[in-house]
């Protein structure tokens, strides 16, 4: 992993001073997930606007975690987080409630707080003025992320009429140090049948989880986070990385298999391997994925069709196979990797920009594909931003430190960022979230 | 009591990449390279803390100080320190006997699951002291006065400094294997263009075997060898004509470089078990081990070729099991030299042959060609002379899975010391 300098210089005493004197951004670490930690630290205020009806079931979530939760901000202002219901909103009057309830909570909010706003998705308003308010939300949301210091996100929450049973995975996700990296967000849950693990330390106990491109960087972080919340990981990459890839899977205790996703009968060893060594088949990951960088007035037909066929077509034909007939099981989980390359484009990855692009098509396709929905198998792709990784590595020294600040956090994510991400989507309590693309990018300016 | 035999399974296998030596894995030590292998073993089946009952390997250029190198590979590796392992060693055999030795013990009920393997490296060689100076030290260690250690020490002559490294020859004749070797091609006529043959067709079908994905589950990248360093996919029969002989001496000398195999360094692994296990395991058995034979022949006083003994021993194997040398979808002949594959051949075809040295009434016969190292073998991959067995087995194992239940196989593996090693395989 390339070693952040800035990072660890603003860290020092001196570098501190040095960077509040220039005005210069200032990183801090990052809250990260552990096991055993406390979804957030300090008491959270929930509140909202009108009957808030998601405010009650989200209390009692969080009472149950042992959490604290206020109706308001506290004498001394110090809180850990607020979630703002505004899903009773009707009108854009109404968005004063969310200025009322976050206002107060932003100057106490703890390093590494968090802001989350729930609200329904204006496509099923009912009034033009309902629409009007809802949309707002969003516009709210990434505002106050880009305002919030100290490692503190804002995420937007959209619950369906109908599901406000299945938000508890989002907002634990949203609250807990799985989404450090994860700010300006928008996740709409859906209906589907959520199944509460029985140990929220271990969520993927029991489970059989395949990711491609798990030899190195983020792929490795993702096998080694799945394995943590309890999966069995079948580790793949091509076998020219076959000893890294060795290391990861006994690292995890896991199996190895190599093979190239794109030969033509990728998709059925994996599912056999998966099936025949383990029983059965419960996440897929496409990890795997290339860039072969050029302008696009450079770039020649053998270029342009690698990329394309190793980030998207490779994931068609397997998916072929993995969602058909002794595949994935129903009520699995495929995840998909996009890039934030896919949202916003950027010179010279023309064919790369094709593919991640392509991925968010595909997931949003699949995510609301009937015969998927009836299965009960979730569809979500993570946009990863900048992630210190060999491929970040290579990227020249100032093009690469603007990557870095570029965004709210104003620091590279790590690859357990994404994997963590990744690990949520994969939860079975995660049942109602499908056909989302959630961005892992420290809200980075780049296609925000 | 339970002791009637059960079937062994062999489950797979994995190797690095063979390296020329002096090239990628110069560094590298027997050590190193059989812990890589096991762990990629591992990683492939999953035997990251799981209970493996027992691994055997062995190594033929061996250190003293490896006097524990498969248990110390074992410790270093993936697999559960509680698992048993200790060397086996029988030159170019090794890593057959000790498929053979494993498979009894399943079929034994002495063990559920095994590995057996080899490792060699011609690069990270021991070298020994010379042998006059290794006796003044060992006097000198003995002596129980100043005086006396002083005197044993003066003993001591500049020119034994020289180390002694090991070199590829036979103790009791003083020549090397292949000139051993070159003596018998002469004597079987095999032509120089036969043994091209034979190499360019080693080359070529390994090199498909890697592009067709063959070995994508047989092998684990090492020290940023992918593929056997020795592998020529373009290599031709014009190519090979070129190469002047090495072995053997005058007009009558054939063998060259092209047709014999290099020095190399690599290490393999098989993971073999009952049946049961594998099924608890959900693992699917490739092959079984059917049965295995050694022979010796006397090299020594010249009555015959070094490289001779398993032309000796797959008869009396032929014989055990009921079956005809073509009886067979494949056969796995080691390519110490092109020319030992010939010779081989063209003994089991030979009446007098057969009849004088292996007391058969009718010749074994010929073989089709088209079922003989159909992957490759030695000449193409290179020779880490204890990894070849585990190499033929795992390989062999894999083919005969894709050929079907029932399918068989032989494998016939010569060593030094004029010793052979035969197996067969019948696929799962
Ligand atoms: N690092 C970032 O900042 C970043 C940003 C956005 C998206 N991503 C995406 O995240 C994923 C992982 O990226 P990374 O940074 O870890 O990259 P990486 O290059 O470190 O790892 C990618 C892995 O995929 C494997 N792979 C490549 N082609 C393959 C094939 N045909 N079959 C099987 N395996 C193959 C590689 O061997 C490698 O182990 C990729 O899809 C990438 O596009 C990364």
């Amino acid at each position: 992993m390339a070693a952040d300098l800035y990072g660890d210089l603003v860290r020092t005493g001196l570098g501190r001073k040095v960077v509040s004197s220039l005005h210069l951004p200032n990183p801090v670490r990052l809250r990260r997930y552990a096991p055993q930690a406390p979804l957030i630290e300090g008491p959270v205020v929930v509140a909202g606007h009108g009957a808030a009806p998601l405010a009650s079931p989200i209390t009692s979530m969080l009472t149950s975690s042992a959490i604290d939760v206020l109706g308001e901000v506290p004498a001394d202002g110090r809180v850990g987080a607020v979630v703002a219901d505004l899903s009773a909103a009707e009108h854009p009057q109404d968005l004063e409630s969310l200025r009322a309830v976050v206002s107060p909570a932003l100057k106490g909010l703890a390093t590494c707080g968090r802001v989350i706003v729930v609200g329904r998705p204006p496509q099923a308003a009912s009034t033009a003025a309902q629409s009007a308010a809802r949309q707002a939300l969003e516009g709210i949301t990434r505002s106050i992320g880009k305002e919030l210091r100290r490692g503190a996100t804002a995420n937007l929450v959209l619950v369906a009429e109908g599901a406000d049973a299945n938000v508890d995975a989002t907002i634990r996700f949203l609250l807990s140090g799985r989404s450090a990296f994860v700010s300006g967000q928008v996740v709409t849950v859906g209906d589907g049948q959520p199944s509460q693990p029985a140990d929220w330390a271990r969520p993927l106990a029991g489970r059989v989880a395949v990711v491609t491109g798990a030899a190195r960087g983020i792929g490795a972080s993702i096998a080694e986070v799945l394995a943590r919340d309890g999966a069995t990981v079948v580790a793949v990459d091509l076998p020219a990385a076959g000893d890294a890839l060795a290391s990861v899977a006994n690292a995890v205790g896991g199996t190895a298999l190599q093979v190239d996703v794109t030969a033509a009968d990728a998709g059925r060893r994996i599912v056999d391997h998966a099936t025949t060594r383990h029983g059965r088949l419960d996440i897929v990951v496409h990890n795997a994925g290339i860039t072969r960088d050029k302008l696009l007035v450079n770039t020649d037909a053998a270029r342009w069709h690698s990329v394309l066929d190793v980030n998207l077509m490779s994931i068609l034909r397997m998916n072929e196979v993995i969602l058909g007939d002794g595949g994935l099981r129903d009520g699995g989980h495929l995840v998909l990797v996009a890039s934030v390359a896919g949202i916003a484009g950027n010179r010279g990855q023309t064919s790369y920009a094709a593919s991640k692009a392509g991925v968010v098509g595909l997931t949003r396709a699949l995510g609301s594909d009937p015969r998927l929905r009836d299965r009960g198998i979730t569809v979500n792709a993570v946009a990863p931003g900048f992630i210190e990784t060999e491929m970040t590595a290579r990227i020249p020294l100032g093009t690469r430190e603007a990557g870095r600040r570029l965004s709210s956090l104003q620091q590279g994510g790590l690859p357990v960022d994404v994997a963590e991400t990744i690990a949520w989507l994969s939860q079975d309590v995660n049942a109602g979230v499908t056909g989302n693309v959630v961005r892992v990018c420290g809200q980075s300016l780049l296609g925000a | 009591m339970a002791s009637t035999p059960r079937r062994a399974a062999i489950l797979g296998g994995n190797r690095i990449p063979f390296a020329r030596q002096n090239g990628a894995y110069a560094q590298a030590s027997n050590q190193d390279m059989l812990t890589a292998t096991l762990d990629g073993l591992a990683a492939r089946f999953g035997l990251a803390g799981e209970h493996v009952d027992e691994v055997v390997a062995g190594a033929v250029l061996k250190h003293s100080r490896d006097f524990n190198l498969t248990r110390e590979a074992v410790l270093g590796s993936a697999l559960v320190p509680t698992t048993a392992a200790y060397d086996l060693q029988q030159a170019c055999g090794t890593g057959l006997e000790a498929t053979i030795l494993v498979a009894n013990k399943i079929a034994l009920r002495q063990l559920d699951a095994g590995i057996a393997g080899g490792v060699d490296s011609s690069s990270d060689a021991p070298i020994a002291l010379d042998e006059g100076f290794r006796q003044t030290l060992l006097a000198a260690n003995r002596a129980k006065t100043p005086a006396a250690r002083a005197r044993a020490l003066a003993r001591f002559r500049p020119r034994q400094l020289l180390p002694s490294i090991p070199q590829n020859l036979e103790p009791r004749t003083g020549l090397s294997m292949g000139d051993h070797m070159a003596i018998t091609t002469a004597r079987w006529a095999i032509t120089r263009e036969a043994q091209d043959e034979l190499a360019a067709a080693s080359h070529h079908n390994l090199a498909a075997a890697y592009d067709r994905g063959f070995l994508d589950d047989l092998v684990t990248p090492y020290l940023g060898l992918t593929r056997d360093a020795n592998l020529r996919p373009g290599t031709s029969l014009d190519k090979l004509a070129m190469l002047k002989p090495v072995f053997g001496r005058g007009e009558g000398a054939t063998m060259t470089a092209g047709n014999s195999t290099p020095l190399t360094d690599g290490a393999s692994a098989v993971l073999l078990a009952s049946e049961d296990w594998a099924a608890a395991h959900g693992l699917a058995p490739l092959a079984f081990f059917v049965d295995g034979q050694d022979a010796a022949v006397d090299y020594v006083s010249g009555d015959e070729g070094l490289l001779m003994a398993p032309v000796y021993a797959v008869p009396r194997l032929l014989a055990r099991q009921g079956l005809t040398l073509q009886d067979f979808d494949y056969y796995e002949i080691h390519e110490a030299f092109a020319s030992t594959v010939l010779v081989t051949l063209k003994a089991w075809e030979d009446t007098e042959f057969c009849a004088t040295r292996l007391g058969l009434d009718a010749p074994l016969g010929s073989i089709d060609r088209a079922r003989l190292n159909v992957n490759g073998s030695s000449l193409a991959a290179g020779h880490p002379f204890a990894a070849t067995g585990g190499r033929i087995v795992a390989s062999l194992a894999k083919m005969l899975h894709e050929r079907g239940p029932g399918s068989r196989g032989l494998i016939s593996i010569c060593a030094a010391g004029g010793q052979g090693v035969v197996a067969i395989l019948e696929g799962a």
